[in-house]
This record gives C-alpha cells, sequence and structure tokens, in this order.
C-alpha cells in the first residue's frame, strides 16, 4: 500500500475577492522511502496542497473534495482532534528555511524535547537523550541544544528543523522549500541529510519547490503544478528526458545547462492566472505559445503517455517539433 | 515613468474616497467630527452665550429645565450655552496646534531622515530629549511661564508634540529613502529639492496625514486638561474650563451631574471621532502602502 | 548582556540627565523679566524665601557662575527654598509627598498590567468575536476620557452616591490607629479609587499593545510550526505566543512613564491624594517657581531613570540581546 494517497483534492479559499481555488484536483501518491518533489511557481498550489495534508491551512481555507490517504486511513474524514493528536507522529513539516520557524525565545533542545514529550509520553532526560541522538543524525554538535536559533547559521537551523521533524519518528516528512535561502554548498549537505533520511529511516518525503537543481538530486518522483491543476508527473528520470507540458519545458529551459548550448532561450511571458476567476480550458493556454482553439474551450484531463509519465495537454509531446 | 507614478496617486484618490465611505469607523468619525464642527462654526449665531453674564444667586447651578436644557452652572450661566461656545475653543486649539505639530514635525522629520549630517544628528538627539520629556510636566511648566492665553496654549501644545511626529516622518523617510528608485532618480541628476518635494513627501503623506489626526486627538485632551488644572484661558468658554470650575464648585459631591458630564461627554466623542477617523485612515492607507 | 552594553546605556542616560539639568536651568530663566522682580511680586514669598533664593540663582553674579552654582546647590540636595511652604527646604516638601505617590502608581501599575495582559491575550486568540470588540471598544474609549473625568465620575458613583470609597486625601483625618493593619486598611480604602482611576487609563492601553504584538507573533512561521507538532491551541499561546509578546511590553511600559505622571499629577488633584501630582498642581497655583523647578527635575529624572532599568530589563531577558558579544 501506498504510505500517501492524495485522490483529487480540491482546497478552496473564501477571500472577500470570491473563492480562490487554490488546489483544484490534484491526486499523486507516495510510497515508503520514497522521495516526490512537488514543483511549480509562487501561488500554484504546492504549499497549499502541503498544508492540506496536515491540516493546518488558514481559517478561510476548506477541503472541499478529495481524500488523502495515509496508510490507508482518510485523514480528511478524521475530527479535529484526531487530526491535532497525530500531527508530527504520522507526518511532520520542515519549513522553508526562513528565518523565523523557530521559536527565538526559547532554546533549540527544547524545541524538540517538548514535541517528543508530548508525542511518546517520554520524561525530560529520556527526551533530551533522544534529542542528542537526533542532533548526531543530522550532524549537529550535540551539546548546542541549550543554544538559542540565532546562535545559529542558516543551514544549521535547517538541520535543527529536520532533526525536529525526524523527533516523533514520523512516516511522512513534507519539506516546504527546504533549501531555498541557504547558499549552494550547505544546499548540497541538506540534500544529502534528506537522501541519508530517506535511504536509512525509510520515510517518505515530499519536496515542495521551485528550485528544480534539486530535484534531481532526492526526488524519485516529480510532480508539476500549474494554478492549482497537475500538468505533468512521472518518474525523474522521465520527466528529466522528456518534457511533455509545454510548461514543463518552458520551466525546465529557464535553468540553463551548464554543460548545454549557449543559447538565451524564449522567456515565459505573462502571469500565472488569478484562481478566483473562471478560467475555461487549459489554464495555462493564455501563456503557451502552442495553444489552439481547442485549448481555450476544453480542459485537458491528465493522461498517460507512456508507463508513469502523465500529461495534462491535448497535445501532450506531440507539441514540440 | 513619472507620469505613472503620479497618475497612480491621482486614481488612488477616487478608490480612496469609495473606500471611506465603505469603511464604518471612517463614517461614524467624519460624522461626529461634522457634528462638531458645525457646531464651533455656527454654534454662537444660533445659540449666543456670554461667559460674562451671570446669574443671580437663585440661578446658580440648576438642574436641567425647560429654559436651561443642561442646567446652569456654578456663576448660574446656561450650560447649553457654554458647552457650544466651548466647542470653538476646543477645535480651534486643537487644530492649530496640531498643525504647528504637524509641520514642524514633517519639516525636520524629513530632513533628519533624508540627510545624514551634524544638522541631522541634532535634530535627532533633540526629538529623543523631547521625547523622554514627561509632557504634562513640561506643559505645565512652560504655560505657568508664559502665560494662559490661548495663543500661549496652542503654541505650548504644538512645542511639546512635534518630537512624536518627527520621530515618524524620519523613519519613514529612511525606509523611502532606500528605495531603488530614489536611487534612480538621484543617478539621473535631479536636485535635492525637487526630490524632496515631488517623491519623498507624496509617500510620506499618508502616514503624516493618519498621524496628524491622532496627534488632534491629543491635543484635544491637553488643552482639556490644561484648563483644568486652572491653565486655561478665563476669558474663553472650554470644555476644560468648565470641567475646572465644576470641580473647583464641588459640582461632583453636590450631584450636579449635567455640569461635569456633558463636557466630559464631548470631549470624549470628539477625540473617538479623531480616534476612528485615524484607525480607519491608517487601515486604508497602509495596507495600501504594502501592497505597492 | 555584557558589561560594555550596560555601561554605553548608563552613559547615555546620564548625558541625557545632564541635558536635562541644562535645560530645566534655564527653562525657569525665560520667565519674562528679572526674576527678582517676579519672585518679589510673588505674594507668598518671605523675605528670607527671597534672600534664599537670590542667592540659588546667585542673580548677582555673572551667568557661568549662576550655572555652576546651581549644579553644585543640586549635588549638595538643596533645591532651593519653597515659597508655597514659608521657607522650608524645596528638597524637604518633595521628600514627604515622594511615598503616597508610590504608593499609588506602584498598585495601579500591577493592576493594570495583570488585567491588562489578560485581556489583551484573550482578544488577540479570540480576535473578532465578541470579547474582542468589546475589549477594543474599552481600550478606545477610556483613551478617549480624560483622567482626571473619569475620577470626577468614580467619585460621583462610587463616593457620593454609594458611599462606598471616602472622596478624598489618604487617610481619615484625625483618626489613630490601634495597629498596622488598621491604618493600612484605612489607606487601602483611600487608595482604591485613585489606584483605580489610574488603571483604567493603563489597562486600556496594555490591552490594545498585548492585543497587537500578540497577533503579529500569531503569524510567525514558529506558531505555524507549534501547531504542527500538534499541540493545542492554549499550549501554543501560553508557551510559545506569549513570551515573545511580553518583550514588546516591557518597552511599552516605559514609554507609558509620561501617561502614568499625567494622570498622577489629574488624579491626585482629584482625590487630595498627598502625592507628588498634587504638590506640582499647587505649586503652579501659587507660582511657587523653586518648588516647580524641583518637581519638574526629580520626574524627569525619575522617568530617564526608570526608562534606563526597563532597557536593561529587556536587554536581559530577550536572548537575542543578552549574548551579544
Amino acid at each position: 500500500m501506498e504510505l500517501l494517497k492524495i485522490d483529487n483534492l480540491k482546497t478552496y479559499f473564501k477571500t472577500s475577492k470570491g473563492i480562490v481555488r487554490a488546489v483544484d484536483g490534484v491526486s499523486f501518491s507516495i510510497e515508503r522511502g520514497q522521495a516526490v518533489g512537488l514543483v511549480g511557481e509562487s501561488g500554484c498550489g504546492k504549499t497549499t496542497t502541503a498544508l492540506s495534508i496536515v491540516n493546518l491551512l488558514p481559517e478561510n481555507g476548506k477541503i472541499t473534495e478529495g481524500s488523502i490517504l495515509l496508510d490507508g486511513k482518510d485523514l480528511t474524514k478524521l475530527s479535529k482532534d484526531r487530526v491535532r493528536k497525530q500531527r508530527w507522529k504520522n507526518v511532520s513539516i520542515v519549513f522553508q528555511s526562513a528565518m523565523n520557524a523557530l521559536n527565538p525565545v526559547m532554546k533549540v533542545g527544547d524545541q524538540v524535547i517538548e514535541a517528543i514529550m508530548y508525542h511518546n509520553h517520554l520524561t525530560y532526560e529520556e527526551a533530551r537523550k533522544k534529542t542528542k541522538e537526533l542532533f548526531d543524525l543530522v550532524e549537529i554538535d550535540k551539546n548546542r541544544i541549550d543554544n538559542y536559533p540565532h546562535e545559529f547559521s542558516g543551514g544549521m537551523k535547517q538541520r535543527v528543523m529536520i532533526a525536529m521533524a525526524l523527533a516523533c519518528d514520523p512516516k511522512l516528512i513534507i519539506g516546504d522549500e527546504p533549501t531555498t535561502a541557504l547558499d549552494v554548498i550547505v544546499q548540497a549537505q541538506i540534500l544529502n541529510l534528506l537522501n541519508k533520511i530517506k535511504e536509512e529511516l525509510n520515510t517518505g518525503l515530499l519536496i515542495i519547490t521551485h528550485d528544480l537543481s534539486i530535484l534531481g538530486e532526492v526526488c524519485d518522483e516529480i510532480v508539476i503544478m500549474y494554478a492549482g491543476k497537475i500538468v505533468e508527473k512521472g518518474r525523474t528520470e522521465q520527466i528529466y528526458e522528456e518534457h511533455l507540458h509545454p510548461y514543463t519545458y518552458k520551466l525546465f529551459k529557464s535553468f540553463p545547462d551548464i554543460q548545454g548550448e549557449r543559447i538565451l532561450e524564449e522567456a515565459l511571458m505573462g502571469r500565472a492566472p488569478n484562481l478566483s476567476d473562471h478560467l475555461p480550458g487549459c489554464r495555462f493556454n493564455p501563456r503557451c505559445s502552442f495553444a489552439s482553439d481547442k485549448c481555450r474551450i476544453e480542459e485537458p484531463k491528465l493522461k498517460e503517455a507512456s508507463p508513469g509519465h502523465y500529461c495534462a495537454c491535448h497535445y501532450g509531446g506531440v507539441w514540440n517539433g | 515613468m513619472k507620469n505613472s507614478e503620479h497618475e497612480i496617486v491621482y486614481k488612488g484618490y477616487k478608490e480612496f474616497f469609495n473606500i471611506f465611505i465603505h469603511n464604518k469607523m471612517a463614517v461614524a468619525g467624519a460624522v461626529i467630527l461634522g457634528v462638531f464642527i458645525t457646531v464651533a462654526l455656527m454654534g454662537s449665531l444660533v445659540y449666543p452665550f456670554d461667559l460674562q453674564e451671570f446669574g443671580t444667586a437663585g440661578d446658580v447651578m440648576n438642574p436641567p429645565d425647560r429654559s436651561h436644557l443642561l442646567g446652569t452652572d456654578d456663576m448660574g450661566r446656561d450650560v447649553l450655552g457654554n458647552l457650544i461656545a466651548g466647542t470653538r475653543v476646543s477645535l480651534l486649539v486643537g487644530l492649530l496646534s496640531t498643525l504647528i505639530s504637524m509641520i514642524l514635525g514633517t519639516v525636520l522629520g524629513i530632513y533628519a531622515g533624508y540627510y545624514d549630517n551634524i544638522i541631522s544628528t541634532i535634530i535627532m538627539q533633540v526629538t529623543n530629549f523631547f521625547l523622554v520629556i514627561p509632557w504634562l510636566p513640561l506643559m505645565l511648566v512652560l504655560t505657568a511661564i508664559l502665560g494662559t492665553s490661548i495663543w500661549n496654549i496652542i503654541f505650548v501644545i504644538g512645542m511639546t508634540s512635534w518630537p512624536g511626529t518627527a520621530r515618524i516622518v524620519r523613519a519613514q523617510t529612511l525606509s523611502i529613502r532606500e528605495r531603488p528608485f530614489i536611487e534612480r532618480i538621484t543617478a539621473i541628476g535631479a536636485d535635492t529639492g525637487h526630490i524632496m518635494v515631488k517623491h519623498i513627501l507624496p509617500n510620506v503623506f499618508p502616514l503624516v496625514f493618519a498621524n496628524t489626526i491622532l496627534v488632534s486627538a491629543e491635543a484635544i485632551l491637553s488643552e482639556t486638561t490644561l484648563s483644568f488644572l486652572g491653565l486655561g484661558d478665563v476669558s474663553r468658554s472650554s470644555w476644560g474650563m468648565m470641567l475646572h470650575y465644576a470641580f473647583e464648585s464641588g459640582a461632583a459631591s453636590l450631584g450636579a451631574y449635567w455640569y461635569f458630564l456633558p463636557p466630559g461627554i464631548c470631549v470624549v466623542l470628539l477625540v473617538l471621532s479623531f480616534t476612528f477617523l485615524g484607525y480607519a485612515l491608517d487601515e486604508i492607507l497602509n495596507p495600501k502602502l504594502k501592497r505597492r | 548582556m555584557n558589561k560594555q552594553y550596560v555601561l554605553k546605556k548608563i552613559i547615555y542616560s546620564l548625558i541625557t540627565i545632564f541635558a536635562v539639568l541644562v535645560f530645566n536651568y534655564f527653562l525657569f530663566r525665560i520667565m519674562p523679566g528679572n526674576p527678582l522682580q517676579i519672585l518679589m511680586r510673588n505674594p507668598n514669598a518671605s523675605a528670607e524665601a527671597i534672600e534664599k533664593t537670590r542667592e540659588m540663582f546667585g542673580l548677582d553674579k555673572p551667568s557661568y557662575i549662576q550655572f555652576f552654582i546651581y549644579i553644585k546647590s543640586l549635588f549638595q540636595g538643596d533645591l532651593g527654598t519653597s515659597f508655597l511652604y514659608k521657607g522650608q527646604p524645596v528638597a524637604q516638601v518633595i521628600g514627604n509627598r515622594i511615598l503616597p505617590t508610590l504608593l499609588m502608581i506602584g498598585a495601579a501599575e500591577i493592576l493594570a498590567i495583570i488585567v491588562g495582559i489578560f485581556i489583551g491575550v484573550i482578544s488577540a486568540w479570540k480576535r473578532g468575536t465578541k470579547i474582542d470588540i468589546v475589549s477594543l471598544s474599552f481600550s478606545l474609549i477610556s483613551y478617549a476620557m480624560p483622567t482626571f473625568w473619569i475620577g470626577i465620575v468614580f467619585v460621583t458613583i462610587f463616593s457620593v452616591n454609594l458611599r462606598i470609597f471616602p472622596t478624598s486625601g489618604m487617610m481619615t483625618p484625625g483618626l489613630s490607629y490601634a495597629d498596622v493593619i488598621e491604618k493600612s486598611s484605612d489607606v487601602i480604602k483611600h487608595m482604591a479609587l485613585p489606584v483605580l482611576t489610574m488603571s483604567l487609563l493603563l489597562i486600556g492601553q496594555y490591552a490594545l499593545v498585548m492585543r497587537s504584538t500578540l497577533v503579529d507573533v500569531l503569524t510567525e512561521d514558529y506558531i505555524t510550526t507549534a501547531y504542527a507538532k500538534g499541540f493545542k491551541d492554549d499550549y501554543v499561546i501560553k508557551k510559545h505566543a506569549v513570551p515573545n509578546a511580553m518583550l514588546p511590553m516591557i518597552t511599552i511600559i516605559a514609554i507609558n512613564l509620561g501617561l502614568v505622571i499625567a494622570g498622577a499629577i489629574q488624579i491626585e488633584t482629584i482625590f487630595s491624594w498627598p502625592g507628588i501630582g498634587r504638590l506640582m498642581y499647587d505649586a503652579i497655583k501659587s507660582r511657587d517657581y523653586p518648588l516647580l523647578q524641583g518637581i519638574f527635575l526629580l520626574i524627569t529624572i525619575s522617568v530617564i531613570v526608570a526608562n534606563l532599568l526597563a532597557d536593561l530589563t529587556y536587554g536581559y531577558l530577550d536572548p537575542r540581546v543578552k549574548s551579544r558579544s
């Protein structure tokens, strides 16, 4: 059985400007010990998907349709209290390496210990011991558990966050932009760490990012989102080898290949659509250089182009010459 | 590029008016303030009152009746008339002293924020110095020394409140100065005066405007307090003076609620109207600034 | 928080205090006309007081010497002689009145901080609900009311009509007490309304600030992380949000001291509370300039010292500042 199976998830937000359909029919799954990358521009719905899984949506957001199965159990059907109690134990989340994900007036060790004590019912001493082990795992000096967040560098703070995420031996860890705002060398270290976790602990990983360069390093599968919908998904090698969707193509092309030809590619013009508007046809069509009339009227469904490689485009695989 | 920036400001005024009308706090504040301003301007014409016209012994401290809707005070004068006449002073002092404070505070604040020289530092140190000194003792001492005419009071209140504005304006100017477009314009060769007036001022203005309103509220409270403590202009009616005499003549222990409640309520309402407007403006103007 | 940081703050405060001394000196010199003439015109001034003041002002000596005499006297604790109190040293007059003011302000601050923070936390937590709106309105309205007016209204309600509390003074005149407890309870009875009036104003302010600080804190990422860890609402607010929101409160308490002093002057006047505030009112009424100058100096220096203490306390409590090397 899959570890995580999301089926036709729809999460909408009620705003003063209307209903924003942030996630509009998203389905994918993650196996144990597998890392799936969720890719797309800002505002495409990737973070909302993550928040839907742990049910940490803001007050005006709601899961209106679909299911989220964790080890077969539908999280959307659980009571609020049950959802809260199983947080962190089953699914933990590492936020963007924003400087503020750690409480500045609390010692870092204590922030990990409180999670352990709450879910695993250990004593303070036992939890402290476990925290030190976790720090070892993420390669931080375990004597620093009594330091405050501001005494750490960005990369080290991210490690602390990862140690914290591992505290209750979760089945799935969601990393929301885990390496953004870190410099390249530190990025590489964090990615190595994520791989280590994936392989040694068999934890499932959902890596949300708009940075394509890290996908190849960690992720086994990639899901590409645009304007609340999935436009392409498949195994990493498949997607790297052949970009079936025009958006995927543009996305990858905007990351110049160091070894490739020195041509300046055409940039992707325009902006993502407003998700509270009615969007007929394919949501990408205003910015797609290959859009036809069919694209403007009929919304393309996600179809399997080759085994395991899906694409939502009327011309998937056939549009590029 | 310059044109489009000015276009945004113009379109902003229309949109602003629209949002304003729909903001409950703004409307409430504006209405109440409007009432008070009308009374201040026309009150004495419609309902004349003479501070020197004392009543007879039997007229003193009478509860409300048909001839005196709010009763009489300790000198036999009509409370309602006094109240209406006092509106003018409260508003006059409040607004004029705020004007002094805002002009001084804005000019000094922009200078200190934009330039980085000795004068700027001096302005900052003086501002910080005056912010430490507790305002009421300072106002009391200054008024005691200079005298209690209404112009002195306006001057004193204005002089003690400009540092607060200066500090806010300076902070805002500093952040605007760092914005890329200022750098661009300077590089093109625009002169400082032009930058200040055409670019810094419009961006500082919304903040200044919202702050003005709150300063006005405080100025009105200051005048009321000064008058109450015996440092008001005895030749004019003001709500503060009414409360001063009410207290001195023991209206509270005599239960003459018609004497000490109405002036206080008027102060509260007027200050609230300014506060509502200030908060509403802040709400309307700030998110816009942030979004830009 | 290391010695250098503390030292820097103390030195800055000392410089400010010196600036205040200079300012105070010149402030009372800008009186139009010869100071001595004005003193002579004051009907309350006795010959002795005038002579002493002339000496203190050193009016027959050149300006800079006058200033040094002034500073020297200050360091000797000599603040001049009061007119109102017929020749008594200003320092003595003031000294007798400090305790009542401290008592009232202290009690009011403690009450206001506890209640204000509590209301602020509840408001922020239940943002937008009835409780929040009520407490917001309360804060707005209490700020719009002149402090003295609140005092008058309270006197009317509680003293005159309900007769629960006395109308004025710190103790019932002419009463002799069996023991400390009796004396204390009499003082407390008299203190109730002044403290209540002062607290009202402060509670409104503290609740408002606590609310807005907490609302800001609740938008931070580490709060989302705390929720993600599965903790309950009240745990997240108590253990993660409030500790972060408390730090700005210390700054606010210091900033509000001006408000407190303004309130004290008004409240002591209304309730005839024998403190510094009332003393200032009397000094103004009778144009007792030496006394006024002394009080002004004391109050301003107290505020500067209090600000310094608040600054240092903040530095001690905030781990980010504490470990700055």
